[in-house]
C-alpha cells in the first residue's frame, strides 16, 4: 500500500516503493525524494513518461530498471505527448472492451526536468494541456540542464553561474530572469496548477493528490535542489530547500481552474535571499563588491512576486 | 460500436480518401495527427469518421508532427493499434520519433503521401521524404496508385503487427498524382477488411499492470549495438510475412503484390527501375515502344523498399537478354548517385550477367514525368546497349532546365 496519508517520515521512509531504491541519481539528488512521494501518493496503477533527463538516465539503464510501474521515455521534448497519447488509448480501449483489466484504476503522469519543461519540451506540453488530456504533468526544476553538464536553462535565475551563462571578468552569469512557468500553465486553464518543494512532504503529498485526483490537465513545478550544480553539500538537500521556500525564491502555492490562488506555505521568519545564495557555489560571484546590485535585484524581484501572489490570493481572479 | 460505412462494389475515391478508407475499416485505437499538405484529407476524411460515429477510437489533434508521432509511440506504448499520416516537412519533423518508434519495436503505421523538401519550399510530390526515412527502421511499402493507396494500409497493420516482426511501417503514395487523383477503387466490406487485418495483439502493453514493463530504456556501448543487430535482423526478416501477407491479400481479393513488381521484364533487353506512379507511366511507355518500335522495354519496381529487395531485384536483373537498366531517382541526390541506384546496383553487382546501370535524377518538387520522357529514356538504355557500353555520365537530370548536367563516368566496356 502506498503512504497517502503521510503522518511521520519513518512510516514514509518504509513505505511500498514502486520506484526502486538501486538508481544512478546523484548522492543528495532531490530528484528520487519528488518522485518517491507521487508514487507513494496513490494507490492507484501508474503509467509514467519521461522526458530525457537525469531521472531517465538514472532510471532505466539496460538491462535495469528502478520502475516497478508501467514507464515510458521517447525523447527529450515528448513525455507529455507520450503520457497524454497513452491516456488516450485508455480511453479508446476501455470504450471496445479491449484492457486487460478495465476496472483497475489508473493514473497517468509524466515527469520533465526544467529543461525539457521550460525550454526544449514547451510545445508538446502546452499542446498536452491545451488537449485536456487526463494526466499529470511534473517538473523536477533544478534550475539548469544537470544531465549535460549544468548548462543555462529558461528557469535558471539571473545571476546563476552555469556553463552557457558563465559568472567572468564581464559577466555576473545569466543575465535574464527565470520564466515564470506556473503562470503559464495555469493560462492554459489548467484546472489544477502548483509550485510545491520536498522540504514540505506534506504539503506536497496533498498537491500531488490532488492533482491526480483532478480531472484534466494538471501542472506541478517542484523545486529540486541540485548538489551538483548549485554546488553544495549532498547532505544539505533538503536545508537548500528549506532556505528556497524560507527565502520565498520559491514560494509555495496553488492555482485552481487558473484564478483560485492559494499559498499553501508562509514562512513565520522570512529569510533574506543573500542566505538563500551564499549557501550555493552557483551563485559566489555575487558577493563580490560590482555584483551586489545583482543580489538586491533578486531581493526586489521576490519581494514584489510575493506581494503579487498575496494579492491574486486575496483577490481570487 | 461504430456504425457500418455502406461502401459500393466499385468507389471513385483518390489515394487520400482510399487511405482514410482503410484506416476506418482497421478500426485503429488512436490515430494522432497534424496536418500536412498532400496528406491533410486522410486526416480530415478520419475526422469526419469520428464525428459522425464511424470509428469508435481516439482522434487526437495534436500541435506538430513530431508531436503526432510521439503521441503515436505513446499510444503504441499502451497496447492498440495506432496510425497517422503526413508530408514532407511533417516528415521531417516526425524523423527523430521514427527512429525511437522502430527502436522501440512498435507497430505504427504512417501514411506518407510523399512530397518534396524545402527549400525551396514546394508542395508537389517527389521522393525527398521517403528517402529521409529509408534508414529510420521501418517497413517501407509503396503504392502506386489509389487502389494500392487502399490496400496496401490492410496489409500494412497485419505485416508490422504480426508477432515475428513488430515493427512500424509506413505506406507511401505520390503526393497530388496518386493522393488527389480519382479512380476507380474496389473495397472490401467493413467486416471483410477488419477480419483481414485481425484484432490487434498487445505486446509489453502499459495498461497490463500485472506485468510492469519500462519502454523505452537506454543502453550504451555495452548494449546498444545488440539492439540495433536485432531490430535489423526483425527487419530483414519481415520479408517472410510480408510475402505471406500478400498471399493472403491476394486469395481475398484477387490483388497479387510482389516485393518486387516487374513487367515486360521475361525478354527485357532494357529496363528502367522506378518507385511511385511513375512505375504506371514507364510501364505505358515499355508497351508502347515494344509496339511501335520493337524495344524490348521493361520495369522493374520495388514494392518494398525497406526492407529493401535486394534478392528480388537481383533476380528479376539476372537474365541474359537484359543489357543496360535505368535506376530513377524523385530525389535531390545531396551530392552521391540516387539511393535507388546504389541500392539496384549493389543487388546487380552479385548476378551474373550484371547489366550495365544509370541513374535519372527526375521529377523533382512535382516536374511532370511524361510516357515521351519514359521513351527517351528507354531509348538511350537502348544505345548502350548496342554499343557494348554506356555512352553517356552514369547520373543524369532528367526534364530540368539549363545545361545538360551529368556525373560519373564508368570505366567499363569502352
Amino acid at each position: 500500500m502506498a503512504i497517502t496519508n503521510i503522518k511521520n517520515l519513518k512510516e514514509f521512509s518504509t513505505a511500498n516503493e514502486r520506484f526502486e531504491g538501486a538508481h544512478l541519481l546523484c548522492p543528495g539528488c532531490a530528484h528520487s525524494m519528488i518522485v518517491r512521494e507521487l508514487m507513494n501518493a496513490t494507490d492507484d496503477n501508474l503509467v509514467i513518461a519521461s522526458n530525457t533527463g537525469c531521472l531517465e538516465v538514472s532510471t532505466a539503464v539496460y538491462p535495469y530498471t528502478s520502475w516497478d510501474t508501467s514507464w515510458i521515455h521517447i525523447g527529450f521534448e515528448n513525455a507529455a505527448t507520450a503520457a497524454s497519447c497513452a491516456e488516450s488509448m485508455y480511453k479508446a480501449r476501455k470504450r471496445k472492451g479491449t484492457l486487460p483489466d478495465p476496472d483497475a484504476p489508473v493514473k497517468f503522469v509524466a515527469f520533465g526536468g526544467d529543461g525539457s519543461t521550460y525550454d526544449i519540451g514547451f510545445q508538446w506540453l502546452s499542446g498536452a494541456m491545451e488537449r485536456g488530456h487526463d494526466f499529470t504533468y511534473i517538473c523536477l526544476d533544478n534550475e539548469n540542464y544537470a544531465n549535460t553538464g549544468g548548462q543555462r536553462s529558461s528557469s535558471t535565475p539571473i545571476g546563476a553561474h552555469t556553463s552557457t551563462a558563465q559568472a567572468g571578468s564581464e559577466s555576473y552569469g545569466k543575465t535574464q530572469r527565470k520564466k515564470d512557468m506556473v503562470a503559464i500553465m495555469a493560462a492554459h486553464g489548467a484546472p489544477y496548477v502548483a509550485q510545491l518543494s520536498p522540504n514540505k512532504w506534506k504539503i506536497m503529498a496533498k498537491g500531488f493528490q490532488k492533482a491526480l485526483e483532478t480531472e484534466g490537465p494538471c501542472f506541478i513545478n517542484t523545486v529540486s535542489p541540485c548538489t551538483t550544480e548549485w554546488k553544495f553539500d549532498p547532505k544539505d538537500t533538503i536545508h537548500l530547500a528549506d532556505l528556497a521556500t524560507d527565502t520565498l525564491m520559491f514560494p509555495v502555492y496553488e492555482i485552481i481552474n487558473g484564478t483560485e490562488l492559494n499559498i499553501l506555505y508562509r514562512p513565520k521568519n522570512v529569510i533574506p535571499v543573500e542566505e538563500y545564495l551564499a549557501a550555493q557555489g552557483r551563485y559566489k560571484h555575487l558577493f563580490k563588491p560590482e555584483n551586489k546590485h545583482v543580489i538586491e535585484r533578486i531581493q526586489k524581484d521576490i519581494d514584489a512576486k510575493w506581494e503579487y501572489l498575496q494579492r491574486r490570493e486575496e483577490a481570487r481572479v | 460500436m461504430a456504425k457500418k460505412f455502406e461502401l459500393n462494389e466499385v468507389e471513385v475515391w483518390d489515394g487520400n480518401y482510399a487511405t482514410s478508407q482503410a484506416l476506418r475499416q482497421a478500426q485503429v485505437d488512436v490515430v494522432a495527427a497534424y496536418p500536412i499538405t498532400p496528406s491533410t484529407p486522410i486526416v480530415e476524411g478520419y475526422g469526419a469518421y469520428k464525428a459522425n460515429g464511424y470509428v469508435d477510437g481516439e482522434f487526437v489533434m495534436v500541435e506538430s508532427e513530431h508531436g503526432a508521432m510521439s503521441g503515436c509511440v505513446g499510444a503504441a506504448a499502451a497496447g492498440g493499434r495506432v496510425a497517422t499520416a503526413t508530408s514532407s516537412q511533417g516528415f521531417a519533423l516526425m524523423t527523430e520519433v521514427l527512429y525511437q518508434a522502430s527502436g522501440m519495436r512498435l507497430p505504427i503505421v504512417l501514411c506518407v503521401v510523399n512530397r518534396s523538401l524545402a527549400s525551396p519550399l514546394n508542395v508537389r510530390g517527389d521522393h525527398s521524404d521517403m528517402y529521409l526515412g529509408r534508414d529510420s527502421g521501418w517497413i517501407n511499402i509503396d503504392a502506386f496508385n489509389a487502389q494500392e493507396a487502399y490496400d496496401l494500409p490492410l496489409c500494412a497493420f497485419k505485416i508490422g503487427e504480426h508477432l515475428d516482426v513488430r515493427l512500424p511501417v509506413m505506406v507511401h503514395q505520390d503526393g497530388f498524382t496518386t493522393s488527389h487523383k480519382a479512380q476507380n477503387v474496389r473495397p472490401l466490406q467493413d467486416e471483410v477488411a477488419y477480419k483481414f487485418v485481425g484484432d490487434y495483439v498487445p505486446v509489453d502493453d502499459m495498461l497490463d499492470f500485472s506485468r510492469p514493463v519500462t519502454h523505452g530504456a537506454q543502453t550504451e556501448e555495452d548494449w546498444h549495438f545488440e539492439h540495433k543487430a536485432k531490430q535489423h535482423k526483425a527487419l530483414m526478416d519481415s520479408t517472410k510475412v510480408i510475402d505471406e501477407v500478400f498471399k493472403k491479400f491476394k486469395d481475398l481479393t484477387g490483388r497479387e503484390y510482389k516485393r518486387v513488381e516487374t513487367y515486360y521484364m521475361d525478354d527485357a533487353e532494357v529496363a528502367i527501375v522506378a518507385l511511385g506512379s511513375s512505375v504506371e507511366t514507364a510501364t505505358l511507355a515499355a508497351k508502347q515502344l515494344r509496339e511501335e518500335e520493337g524495344i524490348k522495354a521493361g520495369v522493374v519496381a520495388p514494392r518494398v523498399f525497406r526492407p529493401f529487395p535486394y534478392d528480388l531485384i537481383r533476380d528479376a536483373l539476372d537474365k541474359e537478354s537484359l543489357k543496360a537498366v535505368c535506376c530513377m531517382d524523385k530525389s535531390a541526390p545531396g551530392g552521391a548517385m540516387g539511393a535507388l541506384f546504389n541500392e539496384v546496383s549493389a543487388a546487380a553487382y552479385t548476378t551474373q550477367s550484371r547489366p550495365m546501370i544509370t541513374n535519372y535524377i527526375y521529377g523533382l518538387g512535382g516536374r511532370d514525368f511524361s510516357i515521351d520522357e519514359a521513351k527517351r529514356i528507354f531509348k538511350e538504355q537502348k544505345a548502350h546497349a548496342d554499343a557494348g557500353h554506356i555512352t553517356t555520365p552514369i547520373q543524369q537530370f532528367s526534364g530540368v532546365r539549363g545545361p545538360k548536367l551529368g556525373f560519373f563516368e564508368t570505366k567499363r566496356g569502352n
